[in-house]
């Protein structure tokens, strides 16, 4: 038995439907045209859109079957046994002024041995008694009990050489600008870099994965043009531009070329567009400048101004291994995040020393020495000038010169046969060889360096040899 | 002793037959106690809340900023970005005095510490002069090959006079000195593979060699735990990269049967070919890769398989052969062997071996046969006389002596950790010994008073490590005689009792003074 329903009930429900309406009246109407195009786009959905097929999973059989059918490539392709790299001079002794091969002694054009530092005496004995001291390796990296106080010394004798606040050493020369630019360009921040520049920095530059720009090898213009853009870009977007990090990655002696970058601009341009300059003189430590102090020294540019310096202890110096130099702001950084410095055993101490009393010679030659290199630099480059035929690559002064044959008879095989023949004349030079995966692979070339120690004779008779060579090839 | 533990120590001497993996696989993670973990991360909460504190502080110039500056002018976009450094700036520095700590010896099994003090907490540091002698633990000496007199030395010395330190060359110009040549023979010939090239650094050794080895198109499957030098090394070859668990060969199999199910990415063609990357010994944990298992699912699979050796060559295996020697499987299986010399053989420097047809593509390909300088000659002969005393070329067996001590010293080492009731990580055959600590301020306190007790150990955490399994890693060297050993477990035994390291639930806690000694010495003794 239900109670009835009154009126009081009515007028409720009434009262309701009322309000209701009301509330309905004072929606705005787009609100209403909206809530009926959603209601209807439900309907639609439920009743009349067809269900897309799902897509059949891969029976076992047949998973097996894809299995058992794949044939990987094999590990390595066929190798050529012609190649260059399989067929090298195989040599026995010191490799200084002079090297020896297959029992002849010829004189060396080949090496990086710029100041003669290669079977330095007083160099050897230093290295002699670290091993009496420290034995051969450091059998650890430097976080754990591989920092010798030898390895302190010699940053601190870099540091002070360049005149920075500090300096780091890497047991490795490749390894040392290779880990130095990922450690401080990651993948939002840019990078201009010179296109001729040394495969080991694209590699660092490549593992940085930030954005890279290319300018045309030391042409200042095409620098400036690039930063422009990247500035009218940057005004679009000040607030995202605040965050993007720029470098400008150059080398003061170009391997490559031989050429010298144009740094006074460099500098004023980065403070026009505020980027940093990571410089790798690896091959202008000792061989450029007065007293040997690289590029900034030559162009009389204050060193502060860089960023960072990078080398290498393995040309002028002498020994194995990479540093950098830089106020201790930017240097201390890599205390922790260069992987080639955290995750590889340090330098064995004995190199360390040799490197130290290489710094010991260069610091009391003062100038002498390297005067003395560039001069020879100079005279002969006018010498090779003078034989009408070659194209000499490189600044008068770089004891690096890249030699090639003029008017496209240009070829890999021709210099080879210049190469030969000058070894069965005792004189030993290379071309220069590269990775075909060079981003801007250089010409070919005979890569020619001149040692500190070499006579005005020994000079004339490269020369005379190379004219030899050249009527030889072009006959 | 039991005779389940007498039993395995039997295992361990014939090596005649093959071994599956059970039969002397020990390998042991025990579990963080739950506990634990929460206070290791409240404490890392507390240095990171003390960090913001600082920081706002140094900011409002409240406190000094101790960092140095930058010299270029304010308006250049920030060299770092502030919450990069905030590891660095608040928790690293607390207890940077732990790190880097030079010495002014060789780094043999004792080592000279140069003492240190800091008057502004650890920003800057002044040399006392004071020089600590201390129990080597911490460096990579496994066959005490580390010495400053003695064969090896005096041919390194001999070399320096005959070949000076460097060519100056690249190995494609004329960085091939007869001794290169040398090494690379008698390195090929103790593997026991076709031919070998060697290299100036380990690090390099896999940076610059893997992007030969694999490209667009490849496929890397690379253990979780590989080192740093891997992963760049697969970074840069261009190949697609996937991470299976460390050490699980069910999760390597899945991966692989997946991958070439579907293919590559996104276009689905067939992968050109698949590279499988291991270590031997992986030094943060201990533990031994299971050699046998991978082989077969690498031949089941047609994957090719490159194994890092560079904490096992020399340390592991009854003739120091590596971890092919410890599970006594056919080199050739191995398609790639790559090691380095800095451990086991007291140089520099790293290595890669296999077929002829592999080392000639490398000689071709390699980065540094171009553009890096070939190895100094006493790096050289440091390696070629070590080799000769491993091998027993020279007359004596020296070598087999250093292989059987080290051995020795790993077990009764990891015994009496393990029985004192500390976590240790690891297979009980490796000669690193990692004992767990977790806690961020133990890193601190567990280094700086095993120094007081005379031993230099490694205490390595976050971020070589995960962020709750801080560790000290004890490397075991055949120069640690048993008086040095001993020595070093009591100095445990004291800091884990001041610092309550003794976490394990397995075992029981242990003072040093209660163990068994006799067991323990006789067992060394018949070693």
């Amino acid at each position: 038995m239900g109670s009835p329903v009154n009126r009081d009930d009515i007028a409720r429900l009434a009262t309701d439907f009322y309000s209701l309406l009301e509330s309905f009246k004072q929606t705005p109407f787009y609100h209403l045209i909206f809530e009926i195009f959603l209601i209807l786009t439900v309907l639609w959905l439920v009743c009349f859109r067809k269900p897309r097929p799902i897509a059949k999973k891969l029976t076992e059989k047949e998973k097996q079957e894809l299995i058992d059918e794949w044939q990987p490539e094999p590990l390595v392709p066929p190798v050529d046994t012609n190649h260059p790299a399989l067929n090298v001079r195989v040599l026995d002794g010191i490799v200084g002024k002079t090297i020896e091969i297959d029992g002849r002694k010829s004189l060396n054009f080949a090496t990086f041995n710029f100041l003669n530092f290669v079977g330095n005496q007083r160099i050897a004995d230093k290295a002699i008694q670290a091993v009496q001291k420290y034995g051969v390796g450091s059998c650890g990296p430097r976080g754990f009990y591989g920092t010798i106080d030898i390895h302190l010394e010699l940053e601190e004798r870099l540091a002070r050489f360049f005149n920075f606040e500090e300096g780091i050493i890497y047991s490795y020369g490749f390894s040392t600008i290779a880990s130095i630019i990922p450690a401080y360009s990651k993948r939002n921040d840019i990078l201009f870099v010179d296109e001729g520049i040394h495969y080991a920095i694209q590699k660092g530059v490549e593992a940085s994965r930030s954005t890279v720009k290319w300018f045309r090898h030391n042409d200042i213009n095409d620098l400036e043009r690039l930063l422009a853009e990247q500035d009218k870009h940057d005004k679009k977007n000040p607030k995202k531009a605040s965050t993007i990090r720029r470098f400008l990655i150059i080398e003061g002696l170009y391997m490559n070329y031989g050429d010298i970058c144009p740094l006074p601009r460099m500098v004023e341009l980065k403070y026009k567009y505020k980027y940093r300059i990571f410089m790798d003189e690896s091959v202008s430590f000792g061989t450029i400048g007065q007293t040997g102090r690289g590029v900034t020294e030559y162009h009389n540019v204050d060193r502060q101004k860089i960023d960072l310096i990078s080398s290498t202890l393995e040309y002028s110096v002498g020994s194995i291994g990479g540093f950098a130099v830089g106020s201790s702001f930017v240097i201390d950084h890599q205390r922790l995040s260069a992987q080639g410095y955290c995750f590889s055993a340090s330098l064995p101490p004995l190199l360390a020393a040799a490197a130290i009393e290489a710094l010991n010679i260069m610091d009391e030659e003062n100038s002498l020495l390297f005067e003395t290199l560039m001069d020879k630099s100079k005279r002969l480059h006018k010498k090779l000038l003078d034989i009408k035929g070659y194209r000499v690559l490189g600044e008068d002064i770089s004891p690096l010169k890249h030699l090639s044959l003029a008017n496209s008879l240009n070829t890999i095989g021709r210099l080879e046969y210049i190469v030969e023949f000058a070894q069965t004349r005792d004189i030993t030079i290379t071309i220069a060889r590269y990775l075909n995966d060079e981003h801007h692979l250089p010409e070919p070339s005979i890569r020619l360096i001149l040692n500190v120690e070499m006579t005005d004779e020994e000079l004339e008779f490269l020369c005379t040899v190379l004219q030899e060579a050249l009527v030889k090839v072009t006959a | 002793m039991t005779a389940a533990k007498k039993s395995k120590k039997t295992d361990m001497k014939n090596k005649s037959s093959k071994l599956s993996v059970s039969d002397q696989f020990h390998e042991e993670f025990e579990e963080t106690p739950t506990w634990t973990a929460v206070i290791t991360v409240l404490g890392y909460a507390i240095l990171s809340l003390l960090g913001w504190l600082r920081d706002f502080l140094r900011n409002i110039g409240i406190e000094n900023k101790k960092t140095s500056q930058d010299p270029n002018p304010k308006n250049f976009v920030p060299l770092y970005q502030s919450y990069e450094c905030f590891y660095t700036r608040n928790l690293y520095t607390r207890i940077r005095d732990v790190f880097n700590q030079p010495i002014a010896s060789v780094a043999g099994a004792t080592v000279d510490v140069m003492e240190r003090i800091s008057d502004d907490f650890n920003w800057t540091f002044k040399f006392t002069g004071k020089k600590l002698p201390s129990i080597n633990l911490g460096s990579y000496n496994y066959l005490g090959f580390a010495e400053n007199s003695g064969p090896c030395s005096e041919q390194a010395i001999k070399s320096i006079e005959k070949y000076g330190l460097t060519t100056c060359s690249t190995r494609h110009e004329l960085g091939t000195q007869k001794y290169m040549i040398e090494l690379e023979d008698l390195m090929a010939k103790y593997l026991n593979v076709e031919d070998c090239i060697a290299f100036g650094m380990g690090f390099a050794t896999n940076a610059l060699n893997i992007p030969a080895l694999a490209g667009k198109g490849d496929l890397i499957l690379s253990d979780r735990l590989n080192h740093t030098s891997l992963i760049l090394g697969a970074r840069l070859s261009g190949a697609v990269i996937r991470t299976f668990n460390h050490n699980d060969i069910k999760d390597l199999e899945f991966q692989l049967r997946n991958a070439i199910i579907h293919g590559q990415p996104r276009t689905c063609r067939p992968w050109k070919k698949i590279l499988i990357i291991v270590e031997g010994v992986y030094s943060m944990e201990g533990s031994l890769c299971k050699l046998p298992e991978i082989i077969e699912i690498k031949k089941k699979y047609k994957a090719y398989l490159y194994v890092d050796e560079a904490h096992s060559i020399g340390a592991i295996g009854s003739r120091g052969r590596g971890v092919v020697d410890y599970w006594n499987v056919d080199p050739d299986d191995i398609d790639i062997h790559m090691g380095t010399f800095t451990k086991s053989f007291g140089s520099a420097g790293g290595y890669i071996a296999g077929k002829k047809s592999l080392i000639d593509h490398i000689r071709i390909y390699t980065h540094s046969g171009c553009y890096s300088l070939s190895m100094s000659a006493p790096v050289v002969y440091q390696i070629i006389s070590a080799l000769s005393i491993i091998m027993g070329l020279d007359g004596t067996n020296d070598g087999q002596k250093r292989i059987q001590q080290l051995a020795c010293n790993v077990r009764y080492f990891r015994r009496q950790l393990v029985d004192m009731g500390f976590i240790v990580y690891g297979n009980d055959n490796s000669p690193v010994v990692p004992v767990m600590i977790f806690m961020p301020a133990k890193i601190a306190a567990v280094n700086r008073e095993m120094l007081k007790r005379g031993c230099a150990v490694v205490t390595v955490g976050f971020p070589a490590t995960l962020l709750t399994e801080s560790r000290v890693r004890f490397c075991i060297s055949a120069g640690h005689t048993k008086e040095m050993l001993d020595h070093a477990l009591k100095a445990m035994d004291e800091v884990g009792h001041l610092v309550s390291l003794r976490y394990s639930n397995r075992n029981h806690s242990r003072r040093w003074n209660e163990l068994n000694r006799a067991n323990y010495d006789n067992e060394y003794i018949s070693c």
